[in-house]
């Protein structure tokens, strides 16, 4: 298992076009832990993300893990560097198989742990098991949110980046969804930055909650202080 | 009111050409006449490119087709000069007609391939049928003087006059249509084809007119070009004709026609400079090939520099706004960011009659919730 | 009977020709939606530098590795310099740079080399098979079998690297969707340009492989582009496999048509089934994706 790694986001501003998305955003996420990055449509959550995974320059600020500096570094170098980022409702590679998805993860472990680590993953996701040989295409939505996932996994990250892995999904897979998550982190002590739209869900199994609006930090708290900040709750997160 | 303002520098420009060529030598003349002729040619095909939104690497194809129809037509059926100039544009134009319909659903790299290959196979037929075409040696043929000119005006001189005139007459044509509903409407089936469409649009109609155009273009320049030279061989109707039109057009600025005016000034006057150039400096051997590096290297820099081409330097020069060169090329782009597939991927990109491809993106960012210019990690 | 198996045998060895370009083709477009209309002309070049090391006296085998070698680099030199900067700006541009490029490559060879045809060795003699009184004609000559083997040896050997290693997994992670693959830390410059090197390999092989045939000056290699062109889209552009079924189909077509019909013009053949193809089956034979026209 690799040693998880603080994420610390400092003052960012960032976006797309004239006007910035982020504007000064400051998180720490401490290793082996589970932040949930919560707020409405348009407040800047799957932003944030992909200025931390690089898509997105930062106009001001600064990104780190430990100690090591993501600010400005490509995407393909922060992925290599143990980042890993699970984008919103795609990331599958519809025209590669199962497995083939899976080992594009793997490719970014030593050549000794790969086998190992595949065989772990089929057994921990048995759906990705039966369906190893077929592409990715045939899989439903959930299926590719669990093989997403999987293969985020399997490059053994050190911060694992989640936007909405809940989106889409039918209830019952966004409670197993969840509580992999929280395995995670309690099993592998992985530092996860979790954005979410199902607040309530999100905050059920978090350690952190960040709350965003129009681009700055308006809430930081315990996960459990913020749920029951009822103010708050309905204000900013609809329940 | 454009149609009088056109007329009135048509007839400004005529007169100023006509007394310019009785000043100039012999040579001089004929190369007043090449520059014309060619200028019609650069003319239709920066209408097809930069104003229908389509591409053709192949239309020295249709100037073969115009070229060997004067040259037939002069010889067997012994028309007047005008009626051989006008029968090539239109035989050009049907062909123009048959390939714009073969090519009226592709787009981008399928339908430059085929042009290409209509470039590279036509010439092919002057081999085939060598008791009419005349095989490698091409066709002669003679032209005189009208009458009533007199017996000692000289031929490169009325060469010059057919040329110039028909020119000035082409771009006025042309003119008119790109500001008349014509024009309009092939803008709007470059911009976006398929919103042209849903508006009611026949697209597929106004690109097959936008191809008969320009390949009558292409006819009457080689029907001129082969009266100044009184000869017409596949040898002068090469795969690298059809490349140095798109060079002209593209230096000239894509859809401009006072570009095409530039590129063809260029394309007729810089390769002898050149390939002059390139003897004295003792490169006798391949001297012929130094201008057609020329044209790669204008096509590479240019595209990848000053996509807008010299017409499009001169107005911002100008400070001139409007509807610029560097616009025509950006409502290309603006269409094919507008359809562009968001998550990047490649699948619905090869449909050569759909969507505009997605482009070449090594760090395209998948966006859903955006569909703006974003500021992406370069790799 | 003759004269079928005749040009079937011929069509096949011409046909995998044009399935060689194709194929370049396949894989510089896979990656970059670029079509590299520069391919003839790269494969002349090559040519051109193995028989100025086959003129200096090295073995045909030593050019020919050679001019492997030349488009390998080739091929990576115009992904980096020419067509790279034209990412994400419109297709029109790198339309434009790759035929610019063409011309480029033609002009420098005539400038360096002269346009005169040049004879170019071949590696085996292109003398016809007998099978008793039975003449098989050119196609199942050693020459014809070396150009079987050599083309289908190379595409066996990319489809086990795209299949089975990971630099053939990161390759086609790239072409499929350049985001994920970033996501999942590939360098998607590096593949990219790794394809287009491949690619160049390829034109430079199936140049080799003509050239004896066609005679070598700068122009020779655009008839053979044109007609790896329609293979590749017989086939769809996005499918390797598609570019060297096009290829036998289009050779073999091509074939019996200028046998039978006696006709001189297999370009216009050639252009008469492009233009069927596209009007009837846009995306090829071989693409499974199809675009919703709206």
């Amino acid at each position: 298992m690799t040693k998880a790694a603080s994420l610390t986001v400092t003052d960012v501003v960032a976006g797309y076009g004239s006007a910035p998305v982020l504007n000064g955003v400051s998180i720490t996420a401490r290793p082996g832990t589970i932040t949930a990055v919560l707020g409405a449509n348009g407040a800047g959550k799957t932003t944030l993300l992909r200025t931390i995974s690089g898509f997105v320059r930062t106009r001001a600020g600064q990104v780190s893990m430990d100690d090591i500096s993501l600010t400005k570094l490509a995407p393909d170098h922060i992925a290599r560097s143990g980042v890993a980022h699970v984008p919103e409702g795609q990331g599958v590679i519809t025209e590669l198989t199962v497995e083939e998805n899976l080992s594009l993860g793997l490719l970014l472990r030593p050549r000794a742990e790969r086998a190992g680590a595949l065989d772990d993953a089929y057994r921990r996701f048995a759906v990705l098991a039966d369906r190893r040989r077929s592409l990715a295409a045939t899989l439903s939505g959930g299926e590719r949110q669990i093989l997403v996932i999987a293969r985020a996994l399997l490059s053994a990250p050190r911060v694992l980046l989640l936007d909405e892995p809940s989106l889409g999904l039918a209830p019952r897979i966004v409670a197993q969804v969840l509580d992999l998550i929280r395995r995670l982190r309690d099993e592998a002590g992985l530092t996860v930055l979790l954005v979410e739209q199902n607040a309530r869900g999100a905050l059920s199994i978090a350690d952190r909650g960040v709350v965003l609006n129009l681009g700055t930090v308006v809430a930081e708290a315990d996960a459990a202080a913020l749920a029951a900040d009822v103010q708050l709750r309905q204000h900013y997160l609809g329940f | 009111m454009t149609l009088a303002r056109h007329v009135g520098i048509a007839i400004i420009a005529t007169v100023v050409l006509l007394a310019l060529s009785s000043k100039l030598d012999s040579f001089r003349q004929y190369q007043l006449a090449q520059v014309a002729a060619t200028v019609i040619a650069v003319a239709g095909l920066t209408v097809l490119i930069g104003i229908s939104g389509q591409i053709s690497i192949g239309h020295g194809a249709f100037m073969f087709i115009g070229g060997y129809a004067t040259a037939l037509i002069v010889m067997h059926l012994k028309w007047p000069l005008a009626a051989a100039i006008l029968a090539s544009g239109l035989v050009a134009g049907v062909a123009g007609a048959i390939m714009g319909v073969a090519a009226a659903r592709l787009r981008g790299p399928y339908l430059a391939g085929a042009t290409l290959m209509l470039a590279v196979a036509l010439p092919a037929v002057a081999f085939q049928w060598q008791g009419v075409f005349g095989g490698d040696q091409g066709l002669d043929f003679t032209v005189s003087t009208p009458g009533f000119l007199g017996a000692s005006f000289q031929l490169t001189e009325w060469d010059a006059w057919v040329c110039c005139l028909s020119a000035v007459i082409v771009l006025v044509l042309l003119a008119n249509a790109l500001r008349s509903r014509v024009g309009r409407n092939w803008r709007a089936v470059r911009d976006n084809d398929t919103a042209a469409a849903l508006a009611g649009l026949n697209v597929a109609k106004l690109r097959v007119r936008a191809f008969i155009v320009s390949a009558a273009c292409a006819g009457i320049s080689g029907s001129l070009l082969a009266v100044t030279m009184l000869n017409v061989t596949p040898g002068a109707f090469t795969l690298a004709l059809s490349i140095q039109l798109l060079t002209a057009v593209v230096l000239g600025g894509v859809g401009s026609l006072a570009g095409a005016i530039w590129g063809g000034i260029i394309l007729v006057l810089v390769p002898p400079f050149l390939t002059n150039f390139a003897n004295s400096h003792g490169f006798s051997a391949g001297s012929a090939s130094v201008p057609i590096v020329g044209y790669g290297l204008v096509l590479i820099v240019v595209m990848l520099v000053f996509p807008a081409g010299i017409q499009g330097g001169i107005r911002r020069l100008l400070g001139l706004a409007g509807p610029t060169a560097a616009g025509q090329v950006n409502a290309l782009g603006r269409r094919w960011q507008l359809a562009r597939n968001p998550a990047g991927r490649g699948a619905a990109a090869e449909n050569p009659g759909g969507r505009a491809e997605a482009g070449y993106q090594i760090a395209a960012s998948e966006a859903a919730a955006n569909d703006g210019v974003t500021e992406e990690g370069t790799p | 009977m003759q004269e079928f198996v005749e040009f079937t045998l011929g069509g096949i060895t011409d046909g995998l020709i044009y399935a060689a370009i194709g194929l370049s083709l396949v894989l510089g477009w896979r990656g970059t939606r670029v079509l590299n209309f520069a391919q003839g002309g790269m494969a002349m070049f090559t040519s051109y530098i193995a028989l100025i090391v086959v003129d200096a006296g090295g073995s045909y085998w030593l050019g020919f590795v050679v001019a492997l070698a030349s488009g390998l680099l080739l091929g990576a030199v115009v992904e980096r310099v020419v067509v790279r900067p034209t990412a994400g700006k419109p297709p029109f541009n790198n339309l434009i740079v790759t035929i610019g490029l063409l011309i480029l490559i033609e002009g420098v060879a005539g400038i360096i080399y002269g346009s005169k045809n040049r004879s170019f060795p071949a590696a085996y003699s292109i003398v016809g098979a007998k099978v008793g009184n039975f003449a098989l004609g050119p196609g199942s000559s050693p020459s014809a079998i070396f150009t079987a083997a050599s083309v289908l040896a190379v595409a066996l050997l990319l489809a086990a690297l795209f299949r089975f290693t990971p630099v053939g997994l990161r390759m086609r992670a790239s072409a499929f969707s350049g985001t994920v693959a970033q996501l999942m830390g590939v360098r998607v410059g590096r593949m990219t340009t790794l394809g287009w090197a491949l690619a160049g390999l390829i034109g430079a092989l199936a140049g080799m492989l003509v050239t004896p045939q066609t005679f070598l000056y700068p122009n020779s290699m655009d008839s053979i582009f044109v007609l790896g062109f329609t293979a590749a889209v017989i086939g769809g552009l996005d499918s390797p496999v598609g570019a060297i079924v096009g290829g036998l189909l289009l050779g073999v077509l091509l074939n019996y048509v200028t046998g039978y019909v006696g006709s001189n013009l297999p370009e216009l053949a050639g252009l008469a089934i492009l233009v069927l193809v596209l009007m009837f089956r846009p995306t090829g034979l071989f693409t499974s994706t199809a675009t919703r026209q709206v």
